[in-house]
């Protein structure tokens, strides 16, 4: 077991886990976050998708001793007030069916748009592939995306 | 205005006005106010309970309980956009909330059979008409003037002088008021919230990140479990050492319980390390069985005599000898997963007093009543929450997993939260059973004169209604045979159970026949239907008329009948859950290979309660449909299934996802389901489409193994 520090959605969590624990446990269970969800452990379905340093990346597949002072953003964090262009978007479009992967869906989204203002349609396409939908709301997804790119 | 006998007994009406506090609120979600009204609202101070669907506070809003279960289907908010209809509000003061498992007030609280909507249509309109009813009764007894006068509109009644009150005013009363025999219910034109998009109650949880599956449950002194089972059907533990386990740092507890091991800990991760920890021995119990076997034993069963008659019309014997020509062609599938991107999990709390469950199940009834006989204790002692469900697809319909979290709370004497990993989510299903089909369709003078359907199928036989799907009542010499291998795999319902391949199959296996016999493969299911409505065989379960609606409405959308360069179109059209669904593919090729662009679907669901849930119902269903006829595959070797996670299962993804343009045939007439009927003509549409492309007939599914140019 190790004590760590983590700088989750601007606030700092001290945490006494064993060091390999993937970053997406501590934050659920230990952080008591639960807004990112655990789909495969494997990195293949984005469920779990966080912001390290504003980038993209799969919490379930990161131990948490590899994180450093790095800071992370979850789907909690994403916006004060719920209006990020991306949550924005979501309601606009009503994108969710069962809601479990939109969490995923969301910080993947933003990931992309904070990289590139103006995806094109391929751009949207090829990012969002690595995240997993077992309700196929893909094409609400792409339109969101899309959506999202123009208010920023 | 339509009068009905209200169904309600004294007991569905508690009739406690409660003073609740600001608290309550916790946990409602507001219909579609966005957060920033809410904060401006006033918290209300009291709450009258109308009746057990619908409590009406002192500021106005309206708290609308939803019955059943929600897996995604949107019933949260669908089936509070009835009540709040026949009970006349604004949907902005609607806060929709959850309701428990009460089956002395609510019927049928089940997530299945895309039935929710058609079989609580008349109780939750009964539910708002009756409390409509009663707070204009108790605004005529403080007026002093005849009910039938007052009218309503948005939660204000109206007298004839036009003086308003509004229904938080007489609430208090209302509450107290005889229940109505009668109640008068809407005429489907003067709908104001049935039938006009509303958003998802619980979109802003969702993207938001708050708890809200079964998986985010936390309670004080709760273990994490994780379940160690047989890693082969066919298989049973025979010994275990648990001494590595209870090393792992967090561990608390090793319980066994059958032939499963338990790992109980202080998180999720703990338990998952401490089942892998496990040593176990396992030994084989019963036949350990792999695919090929299943495709021997399923081939032979094809061409065995006997079998189940299912239904039989005519002299199917003597038409196939008179034929010029019979046809016959063999469909396979596999067994597939439902992978549910929530993996199976629940929360029990057994103790001496009550048992306490809590989580994502699609039979919450059902479920309880087997939980109450696994632990002796009566139903009355037991309570099931509903959480929101990450996906269902018939998998939550069975309780395993609740059994197996309160039996593991049981013998702990903790409250548990059972987790199922990937891995065990996928190598522990109730698999959508392989099964194969054999067609056959005698020719003569350019018509279909008899068909023969044989099912051979894993564990089960195709029940009930299926038999007198289409082309049932369309053919005068038609029958339908089925016979079954019982396998210790064990298998379920699955997102349109059966129909989800059988539509495949016989969609497939119609064009091919529209194409021998020159004709237009919309044409042929018309003409073939037109005789379902001349009465020329005993009566098929749908109705010919509404069916050839949405074959027209699907044609013509897609312009089928236009070429256009490059496109190729597949035809496809089913009856199931009640409803009548048609969809034309469309296919170009890309670097020589097939890919589906575009799918047109025509829908008669009767009406639309919420067009908004309804196209994401509809093109969830085709996409998900088409996901799994070209890549879904699951195979097992000595028992073991051959797949166990995302790296080596395919499930469509969003390059993958053709574009979807749907299209409701208007109606006045009840919903009928939604949920599942879009599925099944997906995969023989979109076979038919690439057939057209390529000249290639698709037989066996996933399409994508049988040609590599599909993967």
């Amino acid at each position: 077991m190790a004590s760590i520090t983590l700088k989750i959605n601007k606030k700092n969590y001290e945490v006494d886990v064993d060091p390999q624990t993937p970053l997406l446990w501590v934050i659920r269970d230990h952080v008591g976050l639960v807004g990112t969800k655990y789909g495969c452990g494997i990195a293949q379905c984005g469920a779990c998708t966080v912001h390290l340093n504003g980038t993209a990346v799969r919490s379930c597949s990161l131990p948490v001793s590899s994180i450093g002072g790095s800071e992370i953003t979850t789907i909690e964090g994403l916006s004060a007030n719920a209006d990020h262009p991306v949550q924005k978007a979501w309601r606009e479009h009503d994108v969710p069916q069962c809601g479990y992967c939109q969490a995923g869906q969301i910080m993947t989204a933003a990931s992309l748009l904070s990289q590139n203002a103006n995806p094109s349609d391929k751009d949207i396409e090829n990012t969002m592939n690595g995240n997993l939908c077992r309700c196929a709301t893909y094409n609400k997804i792409k339109d969101a995306v899309k959506s999202a790119s123009k208010m920023s | 205005m339509t009068l009905i006998k209200t169904k309600f007994n004294r007991r569905s009406f508690l009739k406690v006005s409660t003073a609740a506090s600001g608290g309550l609120m916790l946990g409602f979600n507001w219909a579609c106010s966005p957060p920033t009204e809410i904060a401006k609202k006033q918290a209300p101070s009291a709450w009258f309970e109308v009746n057990a669907y619908l409590s009406i506070a002192d500021n106005g809003q309206v708290t609308i309980m939803s019955p059943n279960p929600e897996i995604g289907q949107n019933v949260k908010t669908s089936m509070p956009m009835i009540v709040a209809e026949e009970l006349d509000v604004d949907w902005k003061d609607v806060i929709v909330k959850q309701a428990p498992l009460n089956t002395d007030v609510f019927t049928r609280q089940v997530a299945g059979g895309s039935q929710s909507i058609r079989q609580g249509w008349s109780s939750l309109r009964m539910a708002g008409g009756t409390a409509r009813k009663m707070l204009i009764n108790a605004a005529a007894e403080k007026w002093q003037v005849d009910p039938e006068t007052l009218t309503t509109a948005d939660g204000v009644i109206t007298n004839q002088n036009g003086e308003t009150i509004k229904y938080a005013e007489v609430a208090s009363m209302a509450a107290e008021m005889d229940v109505p025999e009668e109640v008068e219910l809407k005429d489907p034109k003067d709908f104001k919230i049935i039938g006009h998009g509303k958003g998802n109650v619980d979109l802003e949880e969702i993207i938001t990140g708050k708890p809200l599956f079964g998986i985010d449950t936390k309670r004080d002194g709760m273990d994490y479990a994780c379940v160690l089972r047989p890693p082969a059907f066919g298989m049973k533990l025979k010994s275990f050492d648990a001494a590595a386990a209870k090393n792992v740092n967090g561990v608390r507890d090793v319980i066994q319980f059958g032939d499963k091991v338990a790992v109980l800990a202080n998180s999720t991760w703990a338990a998952m390390q401490g089942k892998k920890a496990i040593n176990a021995d396992w030994e084989a119990d019963s036949k350990l069985e792999d695919s090929a076997f299943h495709d021997t034993k399923l081939k032979e069963l094809l061409n065995k005599d006997g079998g189940e008659v299912r239904r039989k019309d005519g002299n199917p014997e003597n038409q196939f000898a008179a034929a010029d020509e019979v046809v016959e062609r063999i469909y396979e599938s596999p067994f597939l997963p439902h992978n549910c991107m929530e993996p199976m999990n629940f929360f029990a709390d057994v103790t001496a007093e009550k048992v306490e469950l809590y989580g994502p199940i699609q039979t919450p009834a059902g479920t309880r009543r087997r939980v109450a006989e696994l632990l002796g204790r009566d139903e009355s002692e037991i309570t099931v929450g509903m959480s929101r469900m990450g996906g269902g697809f018939g998998r939550r319909l069975y309780g395993d997993f609740v059994l197996e979290a309160a039996e593991i709370s049981d013998k702990s004497k903790k409250p548990v939260q059972l987790i199922y990993t990937r891995e065990d989510d996928m190598t522990a299903g109730i698999y959508r059973p392989a099964i194969k089909y054999k067609i056959r369709a005698g020719l003569k003078d350019g018509k279909i004169n008899a068909y023969q359907l044989t099912e051979a199928a894993i564990n089960s036989n195709m029940y009930g209604i299926l038999p007198n799907n289409f082309p049932a009542g369309a053919l005068a010499d038609y029958e339908v045979v089925n016979h079954k291998y019982d396998s210790n795999i064990t298998t379920g319902a699955w997102r349109a159970p059966y129909t989800n391949f059988l539509a495949s199959a016989e969609q497939s296996f119609l064009d091919e026949i529209a194409e021998m016999i020159n004709t237009d493969p919309v044409q042929l299911r018309i003409d073939m239907l037109e005789k379902a409505k001349a009465g020329f065989a005993p009566e098929g379960n749908y109705e010919p008329d509404k069916f050839i609606g949405v074959i027209k409405l699907a044609a013509e959308k897609a312009n089928w009948g236009n070429k256009e360069e490059g496109v190729f179109k597949g035809f496809s059209a089913y009856y199931s859950h009640n409803s009548y669904v048609a969809e034309v593919a469309e296919v170009v090729m890309e670097r020589n290979k097939p890919k589906v662009t575009k799918v047109t679907v025509a829908i008669d669901c009767g009406i639309v309660v919420n067009p908004v849930g309804a196209i994401n119902q509809a093109m969830g269903g085709v996409i998900d449909g088409i996901g799994h006829a070209m890549y879904g595959d699951f195979a097992f070797a000595n028992g073991r299934p051959q797949a166990d996670n995302f790296d080596n299962y395919r499930l469509i993804r969003s390059s993958e996802a053709p574009q979807v343009d749907i299209h409701f045939v208007e109606s006045i007439e009840s919903p009928t389901g939604l949920g599942e009927p879009t599925l099944p003509p997906a995969g023989g549409a979109v076979a038919n489409a690439i057939y057209a492309a390529t000249g290639k007939r698709l037989y066996k599914q996933p399409y994508s193994k049988q040609d590599i140019t599909l993967g």
